[in-house]
């Protein structure tokens, strides 16, 4: 426990971001010390070079996409609250949190919504709030094998922005999305147990 | 599909008849084939042949007697390969219910077939056989295959649900047994209270990994996982720790005569052996490694050196009454981490498959010999024992899960669920320890050892079946919701998109761990042992021939991946190019599912798979490669497209110098060859992956990049410290693309090989690079010859 109080002290703004994150001071604490580890040469800053050192993140699919998503409007490198309000997304969601809530508040980043927003801009990457049939191939590409044709991704990506799409303008909308996943658990698929 | 089914069972048919021929054969032939006879054969073959005194030769004679033994083995060992080949042609069946059931019906099978011809089966398992042949490779395999990195970060939990929860069991069910003797109605009452302990230490081992394979399909969590692969390393241990402190305690006949010291002494013993033997294990792990070092030119004997260490870790410590198990486990994790980055690539894969051929061999035999006591007249049925025995083992067995788990679970970062815990007790299959110690009791001090007997199998066929083919859905059932099966395109791409995304993250986040003093044995790793116990570096090869090697992959490579991209499949008529609103009709919509579930990228596991049976199949590899071929092709096209980057700007020369930092070459060759390996065919598209992939970021994205800081990293990622030799200047602008595309070239697999350790062996990429790169960047900073860009380079 000592090491921890040293190394909260250490955490710069670890009270604004613990409120605006809500992460408990332990997981700060850890993600501060991966963050750290992730720098390797203790800049105090991720650049897109220290996330691509994780070798799993090479073999995503998806890996430059999420990657992408840790550098919001186009800077070059992610500090730690950064990091830390990319993570607070995938924060279990707990009962008392909603319940407690006050409503005047801005929603919590790891809110129903906001993980929905989140995997939104993943696919939206022009980001002009909607996913065009284009993105969505594009989308289609990178998670399918190479033995499917181009053809068939083409009509896949079609439907699947015809079943989204209500008003009709050829591209999905956020919420167009988030009523097409309202079936889904989002809450329980984009919660990760150890970020608590 | 039911045909599939019937097909293995033809040359079972084959083969039982051959069986049932020889043995009918072997009958009449026979006289009384004993242990006694056995040695005495080739006495006996030479005196009979000395003592009849015919004028004629036979032609034909049929001399069984020789070859029995090694005969019925080598059969039987067939026999369960077979009906493995069969079990996993229909290939749902994995899934279902664990390999030791098919193993025990095989036993059965045969042991019917020696029952039914009345023929005395070889004697195979006694005590020796069993200790000194038998169990280590067993224990070996499990060691080696450990995945070590999870299995630390559990230790804790691991030691305490392991330890304690043997012996709380042992000594639960003992008790509750003497009990349930006491009763005069059972007509028990003969057996004391150390029968009976040593009754209940022997039944509790468990043999959980049976049922790893079950929970594949359904994918548990990683630390549940660790805790049911640690308990069965563990448990085999302990239980013949126990089982010997027992037995030694029994021969000493006086039972009033055994006062508290003795059992402080026990409890002492306990612990010396436990210890002792890991020690032993660790010392002989490093020699073996050390060893390893100097066997360049003879990688012939790279696995016997591997193989012979290890169980002269284990005799060693069995001389000494320590625990063999325990030695030869830690001697297997120790040795496995130098060994596999000393040995030369064929070794590698021989080490690996002969080592799960090995503990087949033994587990078949084991199995098998279950089988055969099973079918036959030396059993003792005891109702009361019985089914107290298997009520006992589930009793005891919840309660030491339910309360070890509710006290650790405080300590715990990460507690386990009540669902955890559920599945943990319900995976408490017995298997073949169990019946082995059970078999090897010593008649003399155990008057009823046949009810023992009984019993043991009793549960053990019990949990097997029963257990075995319902934990499946069981896990099933508590981990996946149920959801609806109906699902839109759009779910199925959402879910998966998620599932990916919750994975990256996943990565992103790392997994915790108690930091310092795994960073203390890592420093201390790469300061002092990985110095003696590794290799230099091999030396380097010209450059320009690797060059040339690696070219030629490469351009096949582009060749294959092109001709893969273009081939075509049939697609349904009505789903061509739709612009606007066409209604496709259902069946289009189904194959479009279709088409989406059977091909859209799996999630990276981070549970490791591990097998009993075989080694895990390739199918993650060929995935990574194809996600790293793309990224290569991406990257590959968007640089053709002009000398100005897709992300603005123009590559400079300047840059370009930096490709040619030298860089020593030792291993790459090696590395490509085990990625080859592991990317199951000799492609070297691996390299592709290179991982321009980091290159590769967003070409949709806007900023300016400096394309060194996106080429400098992917040489951070070189494993291994192998940084190769590359001393090609290129200063115009025509070699830059080239030289790009040949850097890239050289970008050997270790990133591939690397991004697969991190699947196979849990071995942190990022750490290992972190000092790679800083060793990297150390030797490279003398070589730089101009300033720039990175601040990577500038540290260190």
């Amino acid at each position: 426990m000592g090491s921890h109080s040293s190394a909260a002290a250490r955490i710069p703004d670890s009270d604004d971001i613990r409120r605006e994150t809500g992460f408990s001071q332990a997981s700060l604490v850890r993600l501060y010390h991966r963050f750290r580890s992730l720098d390797r040469n203790k800049k105090g800053y991720l650049s897109r070079a220290d996330l691509q050192q994780i070798g799993a993140l090479a073999v995503n699919p998806l890996g430059d996409r999420i990657i992408d998503s840790f550098f919001p409007d186009g800077s070059l490198q992610v500090d730690f609250p950064g990091f830390v309000r990319v993570l607070a997304h995938f924060r279990p969601v707990n009962d008392e949190d909603t319940r407690t809530r006050d409503p005047k508040e801005p929603e919590p980043l790891n809110s129903r919504m906001n993980k929905l927003r989140f995997a939104f801009q993943l696919y939206d990457q022009d980001r002009d709030g909607k996913i065009s049939q284009q993105e969505m191939l594009q989308v289609l590409r990178l998670m399918v094998g190479v033995q499917v044709t181009e053809e068939q991704l083409e009509s896949i990506a079609d439907r699947t922005v015809q079943e989204a799409d209500e008003d009709g303008d050829g591209a999905v909308s956020f919420l167009e999305f988030t009523k097409s996943l309202e079936k889904m658990n989002i809450e329980q698929k984009m919660s990760i147990r150890i970020l608590k | 599909m039911g045909f599939q089914v019937f097909v293995p069972f033809c040359p079972w048919k084959v083969l039982l008849l051959l069986v049932a021929l020889k043995c009918s054969e072997a009958t009449s032939d026979l006289n009384e084939s004993t242990n006694a006879t056995a040695q005495h054969e080739p006495n006996v073959r030479f005196a009979a042949a000395s003592s009849e005194p015919d004028e004629k030769i036979s032609v034909f004679a049929l001399d069984y007697d020789y070859v029995q033994i090694p005969y019925e083995v080598t059969l039987w060992i067939l026999l369960a390969s077979l009906a493995k080949i069969g079990f996993h042609l229909y290939h749902r069946l994995p899934g279902l219910m664990p390999e030791s059931c098919l193993l025990i019906i095989v036993g059965a099978l045969v042991g019917a077939i020696i029952f039914g011809t009345d023929h005395k089966s070889p004697p195979v398992m006694d005590s020796n056989i069993y200790f000194l042949y038998l169990l280590p490779p067993i224990i070996l395999e499990g060691g080696y295959f450990m995945p070590t990195r999870p299995f630390f970060e559990n230790i804790g939990s691991i030691l305490w649900w392991a330890g304690l929860g043997a012996l709380i069991n042992a000594f639960g069910i003992g008790l509750s047994l003497y009990l349930i003797c006491q009763i005069k109605a059972f007509g028990l009452s003969d057996i004391n209270l150390l029968q009976n302990l040593l009754f209940g230490s022997l039944i509790s081992s468990v043999d959980p990994v049976a049922v790893l394979a079950v929970f594949e399909e359904a994918r548990v969590n990683e630390p549940l996982y660790m805790m049911i692969f640690g308990e069965a390393l563990l448990n085999d241990g302990i239980s013949v720790v126990l089982y010997n402190i027992l037995i030694a305690f029994t021969k000493m006949h006086k039972f009033e005569a055994i006062k508290p010291v003795d059992i402080l002494a026990g409890c002492a013993r306990f612990i010396i052996v436990g210890l002792g033997g890991v020690f032993f294990g660790i010392v002989f792990g490093f020699i073996s490694a050390f060893i390893t070092r100097f066997t360049q030119n003879i990688s012939a004997i790279e696995p016997l050196i591997v193989f012979m260490f290890s169980y002269l870790s284990y005799l060693a410590a069995e001389t000494l009454y320590l625990s063999g198990i325990l030695a030869i486990t830690a001697c297997a994790v120790t040795m496995k981490k130098y060994v596999e980055e000393n040995v030369s690539q064929t070794s590698y894969t021989t080490i690996k498959y002969f080592m799960k051929m090995l503990s087949s061999v033994s587990e078949t035999l084991i199995f098998i010999f279950m089988g055969v006591s099973t079918v036959g007249k030396n059993h003792e049925w005891n109702w009361a024992f019985v089914c107290f025995t298997l009520a006992f083992c589930q009793i005891w067995r919840a309660i030491s899960v339910f309360a070890l788990f509710y006290v650790s679970n405080q300590f715990r970062t990460f507690p386990f669920s009540i669902k955890d815990q559920c599945i943990i007790f319900y995976s408490g299959v017995r298997g073949a320890g169990s019946f082995s110690l059970a078999f090897l009791l010593p008649l003399s001090l155990f008057p009823r050892k046949k009810m023992f007997v009984t019993a043991t199998l009793v549960v053990i066929y019990f949990t097997v079946f029963i257990q075995g083919i319902t934990i499946g859905p069981l896990v099933r059932y508590l981990g996946v919701k149920k959801t609806n099966k109906k699902e839109s395109i759009n779910e199925e791409l959402h879910i998966r998109l998620m599932d990916h995304l919750k994975a990256g993250i996943e990565d992103v986040c790392g997994q915790w761990s108690h930091y310092q003093v795994r960073d203390k044995f890592k420093k201390f790793d790469h300061r002092y042992l990985r110095k003696i116990l590794i290799r230099k570096n091999l030396p380097k090869s010209s450059i320009v021939s690797l060059y040339k090697k690696l070219e030629m992959k490469q351009a096949i490579e582009m060749v294959e991946t092109g001709i893969l991209n273009s081939t075509s499949f049939s697609i349904p008529h009505q789903a061509q190019r739709i612009q606007g609103t066409k209604r496709l009709s259902p069946e289009d919509v189904e194959s479009m599912r279709d088409i989406l579930t059977r091909n859209m990228y799996q999630v990276r596991q981070r549970t490791l798979s591990y097998n009993k049976y075989n080694l895990k199949p390739q199918t993650s590899e060929k995935q990574a490669k194809e996600i790293l071929t793309r990224r290569y092709n991406t990257l590959r096209d968007s640089m053709r497209k002009g000398h100005s980057l897709p992300w603005g700007k123009p590559a400079d020369t300047k840059n370009i110098r930096y490709l040619s930092f030298p860089y020593s070459n030792p291993q790459p060759t090696r590395r490509d060859l085990r990625a080859e390996e592991l990317a199951d065919n000799s492609s070297s598209d691996s390299d592709l992956s290179f991982i321009m992939f980091n290159a590769n970021s967003q070409t949709r994205s806007l900023q300016e990049r400096q394309l060194i800081q996106e080429i400098i990293p992917m040489k951070n990622l070189n494993r291994g410290g192998k940084p190769s030799n590359f001393g090609y200047p290129r200063s115009t602008s025509q070699e830059e693309r080239v030289g790009r595309g040949r850097w890239a070239a050289l970008r050997p697999k270790p990133l591939f090989h690397s991004v697969d350790e991190e699947y196979e062996s849990g071995a942190e990429s990022e750490e290992e690079a972190s000092t790679i790169g800083s060793r990297w960047s150390a030797e490279h900073r003398r070589r730089r010859d101009h300033r720039s860009h990175s601040p990577l380079l500038q540290k260190k």
